[in-house]
């Protein structure tokens, strides 16, 4: 059995750029098939243009055009791309000063071989099928004589870029710790497992890798009770993006019996508007077959039908 | 040796709005950055340091932006250091600029603190799903919401304490230019009628999600003495719990109990209610307000809700509390904490325009993050202080 | 300036953390070999301030929860920094300048392996032109490598050198995740990775974390006869565009090392994830030839994100310690080809011990 449990989880979200003026007319030129530079109060053109002007930091207001042709000054293979790149197989990324531009541009070179790379190389911009006002407008630059690195297609609009979306999606491999995947092993066990902190003696649930009155690891392990009382809870109305539950629903702190830290789950079983803090709640199981490693086996918390427990039983847990 | 004395001299922020669309995240901090540095009559190149805050990188989804960031916040060939405790992160952000000058180590520091969050959705970039985890929280109504209602039992308050907040900072809001939300004729009573959100949490008793940037420039006491009004920090303070623990008191945590005690005996004040002048407390949620009022010791514990109930928190009252709008009219996140020591400085130095409480002489900024569970604080002052 | 001095140091590196990225687990044990080296428990800690990032995790607020291991009941003066740990040391640094506290200890952690290190790390750059692109680390630090070497500055057999040098170096290092020097024919001999940078050129992907125990006068002579002193702090940040600045340069670097005294100074532990970037650095700061590089085996051989610069800190102060040295040097690097740059100097003799 591995130490811990670990699995795969994707953070992904499309974000939504304002680019601002500089960037804009600069992504504007991109959708356009135009390459613009930004020239500097030193007099240099750079491409893409600054935002602010690294001396007067002034916003940059001068813009002029530049060749989508130009020498490559400095560049890597990348043997293995990853998601995202420009392509898919073997290429490099290079720095390229475009003519009319005193300072280069990074972007990927489509070759097969390191052996077809030489700083001094002349390249050019070849453009995507559809432009959009993004730097992926270029799909890449060619060694020349290539194309005639020259937009084919017309835009389908004038109006200026003025945002760019950005997908971001990132893998991970997500590891609970030890002590929480023994609280995961418990509930793929129909059991709720915490553990006791050695030093303050109080039961965490879920046992934690240091209790945090001590910054020790908790460790003797005390099966909970499946029943215990709401301290506090709220009534969720609002809906949000990635919300598994359909509102309204009953989000709730449940101090199980024998436990000294509430645990957040879901009260249902009984009208949202008639959960009271001190409602004593049983755990309801989802079926066998869809345990997993997840606090999620337990569908909800549902009223016992026991009296309420006294405020003063569970007022220092708020 | 003690700290050399430090002053705020130059306020900056940006005209916050939900989305911010004419603008790069640069030019957000450019807005706040420029107008602070015209306040202080200096410019980027006068500056020794630059410290920028803001909250988690998922809202924007860079990482670590202040470093693609620094040319264009002229921090190009300076110090640079980026400062992240979750939602107080615009107050700690103040204080470690302070502690640049307090130190003795630079002169003219300048500090920024930005959220763009019409880049991406706070709710999603605050609950990624995680594997074996339940997704039971709602974003951060859904966290605070069952602790307002410990609040509200604990100290027997009556229901509508929270629309007096939130009708008094929204029409606050109306008196400051730079505010996101300006909503003519809120009442007590529209905050009642409108929709219960994260129950016992209304819609209007919640703050929006904004665009926007703060920025302040503090300095020694040479180059203070240039400033016609210069705001003096008279203490600051930060303190840090755990999210949860055992028996963890989630409405009045020691972090915050502990920090404002520290604060008070920094700065010199025995009775803060008589002492402050103006109070900038960072209040997302409108019960927050009678909540930190007993945290921070303006009121007796249980007694908040009736400091707020008797209009003591109004701009004319005893202590008036968020005369900016605070966050409930304005939320860039990561700045919001530094625009309520940006308020609170703007207050001691007269500044503060249509919503300036006459007179300020000593004013509290205060942040909070993470689950109530991060505090930073500062007491600013017209006076140096006297030790 | 107050004297303050590096007391205690404890780190943590490895291939593959198979735990939480909270990494609250490693940071338990670090803590406790720091009150170990130091005689005091978590009472006698004045401030903390740790640096970590929300992308290694993959989730917001992920240094939450590390103020567990401290345990914080009573509440801490506490800070986070979303950079390495020798900034999170600066801070403290700052803190007991300021002459709130007296002493301090700042730790940084990060589990790399939790996603594609390389790629993650794309999400550093210019989110409008660049990011979308995804250049990868190895990627920049190739166009870094070739910019040097087409002007002349290094060739391969100097980087080679380098990685075959802290190679063997590694193999003193209980830490060291990749070690075995062998020649710099050998290393020459192996194939090209990322041309022009061979797999040995590049530090390999590392899990970890580390703690430092900073205090100043007498309260850090209570801990140590030899207290590493912190005669100079100095860190700086260059504009990040690829284009516009000179890549075999790094200004950052060598205004840091400008703005203190490096005379004298006999071990220097740079912060080098690549090798030819410690070519850079030692350029930069004016590093003279009998100056001892990297004796731990250096990023090149470990670099567990956020605190590898910090770890430079440790191992040079651990020197002062021992005895071998009395003025040491530790640097820490951030962002996309020595983009920031922070030198530390330290000393076993606290005259001059200022800024």
């Amino acid at each position: 059995m591995a130490r811990t449990l670990s699995a795969p989880v994707t953070v992904a979200f499309d974000y939504t750029r304002s680019t601002g003026p500089v960037l804009g007319r600069f992504l504007t030129g991109l959708r356009d098939g135009v390459l613009v530079a930004g020239r500097t109060s030193e007099g240099e053109v750079v491409v893409p243009p600054l935002e602010f002007d690294p001396v007067t930091h002034q916003a940059t207001s001068d813009f002029v055009e530049v060749a989508p042709v130009g020498t490559v000054t400095s560049w890597t293979w990348v043997p293995e791309p990853v998601k995202g790149q420009p392509l898919d197989r073997p290429f490099a990324f290079a720095l390229v000063t475009l003519d009319g531009a005193t300072r280069p541009l990074l972007h990927a070179v489509d070759v097969s071989s390191p052996e077809e790379m030489s700083t001094g190389m002349r390249v050019r911009v070849r453009w995507a099928e559809e432009r959009q006002g993004a730097i992926t407008d270029i799909a890449a630059f060619e060694p020349d004589p290539g194309g005639d690195g020259v937009a084919t297609t017309a835009p389908g609009t004038d109006e200026p870029v003025t945002g760019v979306v950005t997908p971001v999606a990132l893998d991970y491999n997500y590891a609970a710790s030890p002590e929480e995947s023994a609280f995961y092993r418990g509930l793929n066990e129909g059991r709720i497992v915490g553990q006791r902190c050695p030093a303050c003696q109080k039961v965490y649930i879920p046992p934690r890798s240091a209790c945090p009155a001590d910054g020790t690891p908790t460790a003797e392990e005390v099966e909970l009770s499946q029943t215990g009382t709401v301290t506090t809870f709220c009534i969720v109305n609002v809906p949000f993006l990635g919300q598994k539950i359909t509102p309204p629903y009953v989000s709730a702190y449940v101090l199980l019996d024998g436990a000294d830290i509430a645990v957040l789950h879901l009260i249902l079983g009984i009208p949202a508007e008639e959960v009271r803090m001190g409602m004593r709640v049983k755990a309801v199981w989802k079926p066998r077959e869809e345990w997993a490693f997840s606090l999620e086996n337990i569908d909800h918390f549902a009223p016992t039908g026991e009296p309420d427990a006294d405020y003063d039983t569970y007022k220092q847990h708020l | 040796m003690g700290k050399q004395p430090a002053a705020i001299v130059g306020v900056g922020q940006t005209h916050h709005k939900a989305k911010r669309t004419d603008v790069s995240m640069a030019g957000l901090c450019r807005e706040a950055i420029d107008r602070a540095l015209a306040d202080a009559g200096m410019g980027l190149d006068d500056i020794d340091a630059i410290v920028v805050g803001k909250a988690p990188d998922l809202f924007e989804g860079v990482m670590m932006p202040e470093l693609f960031l620094a040319e264009a916040l002229g921090a190009a060939g300076k110090p640079l250091l980026r400062v992240h405790t979750a939602g107080s992160v615009g107050g700690s952000t103040a204080i470690v600029a302070s502690s640049l000058v307090q130190a003795g180590v630079h002169k003219r520091v300048l500090t920024v603190a930005y959220e763009k969050q019409s880049e991406s959705n706070a709710m999603w970039a605050l609950s990624v799903p995680l594997p074996f985890n339940m997704p039971v929280h709602a974003g951060a109504g859904g966290y605070f919401a069952p602790h307002v209602r410990s609040y509200i039992r604990r100290s027997n308050a009556p229901t509508h304490v929270g629309a007096i907040v939130a009708a008094k900072d929204r029409n606050n809001a109306l008196k400051n230019p730079y505010a996101h939300l300006h909503n003519e004729g809120t009442t007590v009573e529209s905050v009642l009628a409108s929709q219960m959100l994260w129950d016992p949490i209304r819609y209007d008793e919640t703050c929006p999600s904004s665009d926007g940037a703060c920025a302040l420039v503090i300095v020694d006491e040479d180059t203070a003495a240039a400033s016609p009004n210069p705001a003096w920090i008279h203490g600051t303070v930060m303190r840090s719990e755990a999210t949860t623990a055992a028996e963890r008191d989630q409405v009045n945590p020691q972090a915050s109990r502990d920090a404002a005690a520290a604060l008070w005996k920094q700065a010199g004040i025995t009775s803060p209610i008589d002492e402050i002048d103006a109070a900038e407390i960072y209040v997302p949620f409108s019960w927050f307000e009678p909540m930190w009022l007993e945290s921070l010791g303006f009121a007796a514990e249980g007694d908040g809700w009736r400091l707020t109930e008797s209009g003591a928190t109004a701009m004319d009252g005893r202590i008036p509390v968020n005369c900016s709008g605070g966050v409930l009219s304005s939320n860039p996140i990561g700045a919001s904490g530094m625009l309520r020591f940006g308020e609170a400085a703007l207050q001691v130095r007269g500044a503060a325009g249509e919503h300036q409480v006459d007179g300020a002489r000593k004013a509290l900024g205060h942040a909070y993050g993470g689950g109530s569970q991060f505090f930073a604080m500062w007491v600013v002052g017209s006076e140096k202080p006297s030790s | 300036m107050r004297d303050v001095a590096v007391v205690g140091f404890a780190q943590r590196q490895m291939p593959e953390f198979d735990g939480s990225p909270t990494c609250v687990e490693l940071l338990v044990p670090l803590f406790a070999e720091c009150y170990e080296q130091t005689g005091w428990t978590r009472r006698d800690v004045g401030f903390w301030c740790s640096g970590s990032s929300d992308y290694l995790a993959g989730r917001s607020f992920s240094f939450v929860q590390a103020v567990d291991a401290i345990g914080v009941i009573p509440p801490v003066n506490e800070s986070h920094v979303e950079m390495d740990l020798a900034w999170a040391m600066y801070e403290a640094w700052l803190k007991i300048q300021t002459g709130e506290v007296d002493t301090a200890l700042v730790y940084a952690f990060g589990k790399s392996s939790a996603g594609v290190l390389r790629r993650t790390l794309a999400l550093q750059l210019e989110p409008y032109t660049m990011t979308p692109l995804w250049p990868d680390t190895v990627s920049l630090a190739g166009l870094q490598a070739r910019a040097g070497i087409d002007a002349g500055l290094w060739d391969e057999t100097a980087m080679a050198e380098v990685a075959n040098r802290s190679l063997t170096d590694a193999e003193k290092n209980e830490w060291s995740i990749r070690k075995g020097g062998s020649s710099v024919a050998e290393l020459l001999a192996r194939p090209v990775y990322a041309d022009p940078l061979r797999k040995h050129d590049c530090s390999p992907v590392t899990d970890g974390a580390a703690a430092l125990v900073l205090a100043a006068g007498d309260r850090a002579r209570e801990v140590r006869d030899r207290p590493a002193w912190i005669t100079g702090i100095s860190h700086y940040i260059d504009p990040m565009g690829m284009g516009t600045r000179d890549l075999t340069r790094s200004p950052s670097a060598q205004r840091a090392g400008a703005a203190l005294d490096l005379g004298g100074v006999e071990v220097a532990e740079l912060h080098a994830p690549f090798s030819h970037q410690e070519l850079i650095l030692r350029r930069e700061l004016g590093l003279a030839d009998d100056v001892t590089i990297n004796p731990s085996g250096g990023a090149l051989t470990s670099n567990p994100m956020f605190s590898g610069g910090g770890i430079r800190v440790g191992e040079a102060a651990s020197r002062i310690w021992s005895g071998e040295a009395g003025k040491v040097l530790g640097h820490a690097t951030s962002g996309p080809a020595l983009q920031q740059n922070l030198v530390c100097t330290m000393a076993a003799d606290v005259e001059g011990a200022a800024n």
